[in-house]
């Protein structure tokens, strides 16, 4: 059994639990639409505020922020599986069970990712039929993609690092708060260069500034920071893994 | 009120808010969630000042009226929640064996939340005057600005309690929160009704109640004394109040026949 088959095995069980289940997959697909309709729709105004300058308008620029988000929060949601199969010991079985213990983080990993690939894929349909502006080119499309992807994974692998080590549905909060600070601490309803006081600091600061801010590029033909953005992504996804296989071997040592 | 029943009104008020500050899970995330939401969200929107129209120059001072809203949803969930734990352990069954009044338990449970719904108003003042929000109503308006909150929590607690004793279950009460969220956010939390630009949001939030309830406390902080508000305020909270009243009084009803 190679890890590849263990990875199949628990992305399948995953991905049938989370669709199957209607209070587990319903709020990952609703609350990014709901967000994206609350600022979108509600904030539409503020693109007149003097030096907002977005070529494709307010919605797209919600887009973006609300793409990301809800990427990480793909990730986290998953987290939320593993703590609860670590509560209810199955994941003890699953790591007997095991011969490569490594294929279990990969198919956690893999099912956040189909799971945000069905919320991706609704919310940019919803995007689109309410008259979302693309100006950037099919290269553009697949690198804003790649880089919430990326973000997905990375959520994945920090919830998962948590979820290993606590083993309990209560560590939730310590999975959720500070991907939702670091969110939000971006600049979620204008640009940066809009941005005063302890926010613009703060904003400057945080890492997923690059990412909103290239994410946002991608949408209007003219990503800013490309280099960075990705090398922070990565950058975050290498370090998550080596939290989360720690994590991992914290569960194994725990028994 | 005759002594008796205060003293079993006071006997589970106390019980309610004991256990509540036993668990800081229950109190906490509603006084601390509200104030970095509103920090946060008035940090990025501070430049939406500069909009034509916008009633004031402080987005600090226009979004902290949604932490006394925010915050009396939170908490009156979690009351309901505790409130059908009680239905679930039985608590419900074995009061019943007592010479407890079932009006005692609502208005024990009533009197807990509004108790708390003041402590919230008071820490949301506190950091608004901490953040450096100027206060246009004055002193009477605090004054006025806490008796709405003991309006709001009432409503907001007694409707809470209807859902717990109707369902007897914490789930389902649980449940209800992402429908309050709705309702908060499509509102007009973050931009005042006359500026929201999309017709479908800015209708929605004009028939939504949470949009009136947030409008009368920002008249208070931003305004000053505004009666129109002020009226649409208090008269829908204290419609709110009035049906959920009423909800949980026949629930309550229905509840103690059923056990």
């Amino acid at each position: 059994m190679t890890i590849w088959h263990v990875a199949e095995g628990v992305a399948w069980r995953t991905l049938k639990n989370v669709f199957t289940n209607v209070s587990l997959f319903l709020p990952s697909l609703i609350f990014p639409l709901f967000f994206f309709t609350a600022f979108a729709g509600g904030l539409s105004a503020v693109d007149r505020v003097p030096g907002f300058d977005y070529p494709p308008g307010y919605t797209a620029f919600q887009f973006c922020f609300v793409l990301l988000q809800s990427a990480a929060f793909g990730g986290v949601f998953t987290g939320f599986g593993i703590a609860r199969d670590f509560e209810y010991a199955f994941a003890k079985r699953l790591l007997i069970a095991s011969p490569n213990r490594s294929g279990i983080i990969l198919g956690y990993a893999i099912a956040a990712l189909v799971r945000w690939t069905v919320t991706a894929t609704m919310l940019t349909t919803v995007a689109l039929i309410v008259g979302m502006d693309v100006i950037g080119g099919p290269v553009d499309v697949v690198g804003l993609y790649t880089l919430a992807l990326l973000v997905n994974v990375a959520a994945l692998l920090w919830a998962s690092g948590i979820a290993m080590r606590f083993r309990s549905i209560q560590a939730g909060p310590m999975m959720q708060m500070p991907v939702f600070l670091v969110l939000f601490f971006a600049p979620v309803y204008v640009p940066l260069s809009l941005l005063t006081g302890w926010i613009e600091v703060v904003a400057h600061a945080n890492p997923l500034t690059a990412l909103l801010e290239t994410a946002r590029g991608f949408v209007a033909g003219d990503p800013p920071h490309v280099l960075l953005a990705f090398g922070v992504a990565i950058g975050l996804g290498l370090a998550f893994a080596l939290w989360a296989f720690r994590g991992l071997r914290s569960a194994e040592a725990a028994g | 009120m005759s002594n008796v029943f205060a003293t079993q009104v006071g006997a589970l008020a106390t019980r309610g808010i004991t256990r509540t500050m036993r668990q800081p899970a229950m109190w906490v995330p509603p006084l601390v969630f509200p104030t970095a939401l509103m920090l946060v969200n008035s940090g990025g929107l501070e430049s939406a000042t500069h909009l034509p129209g916008f009633p004031t120059d402080s987005f600090l001072a226009f979004a902290l009226a949604v932490p006394f809203i925010q915050g009396a949803l939170f908490a009156t969930m979690n009351a309901g929640t505790e409130l059908a734990r009680d239905v679930q352990i039985g608590f419900l069954n074995r009061l019943q064996l007592t010479p407890m009044r079932g009006s005692a338990l609502l208005a024990g449970q009533l009197g807990g939340v509004v108790l708390y719904g003041v402590v919230q108003a008071i820490f949301y003042l506190a950091v608004g005057f901490v953040v450096g929000v100027d206060f246009a109503a004055g002193p009477l308006g605090l004054v006025v600005l806490l008796l709405f909150s003991i309006v709001v929590s009432l409503g907001f607690g007694a409707l809470g309690a209807g859902l717990a004793l109707r369902t007897g279950s914490g789930e389902a009460v649980q449940g209800m929160f992402p429908l309050l969220f709705v309702f908060l956010f499509i509102s007009s939390m973050n931009m005042p009704r006359n500026l929201i630009e999309q017709d479908w949001f800015r209708g929605f939030a004009t028939i939504n109640p949470v949009s009136y309830l947030i409008e009368c406390v920002r008249s208070l902080i931003i305004v000053g004394w505004d009666a129109e508000a002020l009226a649409l305020g208090f008269g829908v909270a204290g419609l709110i109040a009035v049906f959920s009243l009423v909800f949980s009084s026949f629930a309550l009803r229905k509840r103690l026949t059923r056990t």
